[in-house]
């Protein structure tokens, strides 16, 4: 479908400024989703931050993170996702919201 | 202890802070962020006239993008755009309708605002939770060491995942089915281009709002002018995106390459990339707005007036802040019961046009409106645009029958949707 916005998506994210912290404030229990079927996360997070692994998990990184909320939101399985907000002046910065 | 605590210093924070501080009361306005703006984005448009009465003479120093004097909305199918086009040039002009500008400028220029009037702003602090005796907040725990803060009144203006006024139970956890994710892409263009490509001189910009360019995930898109740089985004139903498999990058690059679109973006460079949640529920779901020691207000209340496509947030987030700071004051120096703040916001134009709206969000983002009125509507205009020489001309109705047929609308359920829709934006 995607004719010609052929951005990487490292560039994408690469336009955004972000003050990581060094506690990650979104922590994934990859366990508890490999039970997990929907594996919505790796769908809706708009900083695609959520990597299926092939054993049926999920590798997650926290750094280039939006903090919207997408993730625990849409994650059907009670305890996989314990978020948080980054510590005070950490984590994104929009100049152009 | 300081009389009021403001969290969040979004529109709804700045404004709780200036209307609470004005009134001579001790507030504190706390921010994650680096600085008030950092955390947030939108579309976006600021509707200001909300404005008029607590900054006079607000759009002479407002950090304008453009002002809006141009407004469309566009139904697109893949080949298809039908677009109901308005321009006003007494949009240009004082007291004005809309401006584009970024959050950057125009939370810091508000938040400004309250300390002007005597709030203390602290920023890149985060109130982690709420501290609470006997059933009443009495104020909040921040990240920083010794970081408990007590007040008389706690405004919680934190936006659309008010994680306090989840721990008091007055928002759900998780609220999927009545959120949206906005997702945008601010790209750098010449201002002298998007002045030749949108039709505009000067500080004059343009608003569009786009049904039909989502792949049927319900929600809609946007194309806005900056001074040198257009956004353009989707807000989706974040339900509606997981099970759909699409990447939301995927659905801004789509519209980006649409016939209808794709001039308009050309050349064009990503300068920032964003993301940000939407309150969509309305007024069915608004909840408590108060509780002993604590009110609700903005986002952090679901009180973004949305609609899939229209967007108003930022108004109605400022509209009751302002509210929330004078309830707070109301409280703490007169002993008024903090339930007067949902009482106010009743008797203005917050809690009424919400009311007045409350079926549109079910509206335009239903299965019908989202997935088959957009072609049915293209086909009928495109029937009616199509000289068929030497076929005689189908009538209206002909047309409209065929169209609705090919796109499995049932003719009755268009009569209720045009009625309830009539009755919705009556
Ligand atoms: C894609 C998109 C497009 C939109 N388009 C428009 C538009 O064109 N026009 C319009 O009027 N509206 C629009 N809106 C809606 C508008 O952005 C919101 O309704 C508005 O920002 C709400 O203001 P608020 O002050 O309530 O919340 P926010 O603007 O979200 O502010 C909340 C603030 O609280 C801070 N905060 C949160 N938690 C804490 C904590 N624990 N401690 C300290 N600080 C905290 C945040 O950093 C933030 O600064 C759009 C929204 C989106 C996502
Ligand atoms: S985070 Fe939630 S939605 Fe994502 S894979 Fe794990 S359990 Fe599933
Ligand atoms: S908060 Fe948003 S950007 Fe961050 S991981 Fe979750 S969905 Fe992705």
């Amino acid at each position: 479908m995607t004719q010609w916005d052929d951005m990487a998506f490292d560039d994408r994210m690469g336009t955004v400024e972000f003050r990581v912290g060094e506690r990650p404030h979104i922590v994934v229990d990859s366990d508890i989703c490999r039970s997990c079927t929907t594996k919505a996360c790796v769908t809706a997070c708009p900083a695609n931050l959520f990597a299926p692994t092939s054993d049926g998990g999920i590798l997650f990184n926290y750094e280039q993170c939006f903090e919207c909320g997408t993730c625990y939101q849409v994650c059907n399985s009670e305890g996989a996702l314990s978020w948080t907000y980054p510590d005070g002046g950490q984590g994104v910065v929009f100049r152009h919201g | 202890m300081t009389d009021v605590i403001v969290v969040g210093a979004g529109p709804a924070g700045a404004s709780a802070a200036l209307t609470a501080a004005r009134a001579g009361l001790e507030v504190v306005l706390l921010e994650r962020g680096p600085f008030p703006g950092s955390k947030n984005a939108y579309g976006g448009v600021v509707y200001g006239r909300v404005l008029d009465d607590v900054l006079p003479g607000w759009y002479d120093e407002v950090p304008v993008q453009r002002w809006v004097t141009r407004r469309s909305t566009m139904v697109l199918t893949d080949t298809q755009a039908l677009t109901v086009d308005f321009r006003s040039t007494a949009w240009g002009e004082a007291p004005y309708n809309g401006c584009t500008t970024f959050r950057a400028d125009f939370d810091s220029w508000l938040a400004n605002k309250a300390v002007e009037a005597g709030a203390q702003l602290v920023t890149s602090t985060v109130a982690t939770g709420l501290l609470v005796e006997n059933g009443v907040v009495v104020g909040v725990t921040t990240d920083r060491p010794d970081g408990d803060l007590r007040a008389k009144v706690v405004i919680a203006a934190d936006g659309v995942n008010s994680f306090l006024a989840k721990q008091l139970g007055l928002l759900p956890k998780t609220d999927a089915a009545h959120l949206t994710l906005g997702v945008k892409e601010v790209l750098s263009l010449p201002r002298e281009v998007i002045d030749e490509r949108f039709g505009v001189r000067g500080d004059e910009g343009v608003d569009v709002e786009i049904l039909g360019c989502t792949r049927g995930i319900a929600g809609g898109g946007f194309v806005y002018t900056n001074k040198d740089s257009l956004s353009v985004g989707v807000v989706v139903s974040i339900d509606g995106l997981a099970k759909s498999g699409i990447r939301p990058e995927e659905l801004i690059a789509d519209l980006k390459a649409h016939p209808a679109v794709a001039p308009w973006v050309q050349g064009a460079e990503v300068k920032e990339y964003a993301a940000h949640l939407i309150p969509e529920g309305g007024y069915d779901h608004l909840p408590e707005l108060s509780a002993p020691g604590f009110l609700v207000t903005g986002d952090a209340a679901g009180l973004c007036l949305a609609a899939g496509i229209w967007l108003e947030g930022v108004n109605f987030a400022i509209g009751s802040g302002l509210a929330a700071g004078k309830a707070a004051a109301g409280h703490v120096q007169r002993d008024e019961p903090l339930t007067s703040y949902k009482q106010d916001l009743e008797g203005s134009f917050v809690l009424q046009d919400h009311k007045r709206l409350r079926k549109a969000p079910g509206l335009v983002l239903s299965d019908r409106v989202q997935q088959q009125y957009p072609g049915m509507i293209a086909d009928l205009v495109e029937g009616m645009f199509t000289v068929t020489n030497p076929t005689a001309k189908p009538g209206v109705l002909t047309l409209l029958r065929r169209s609705a047929k090919k796109h499995g609308v049932k003719l009755r359920h268009l009569a209720a949707d045009g009625l309830s829709g009539g009755r919705t934006f009556r």
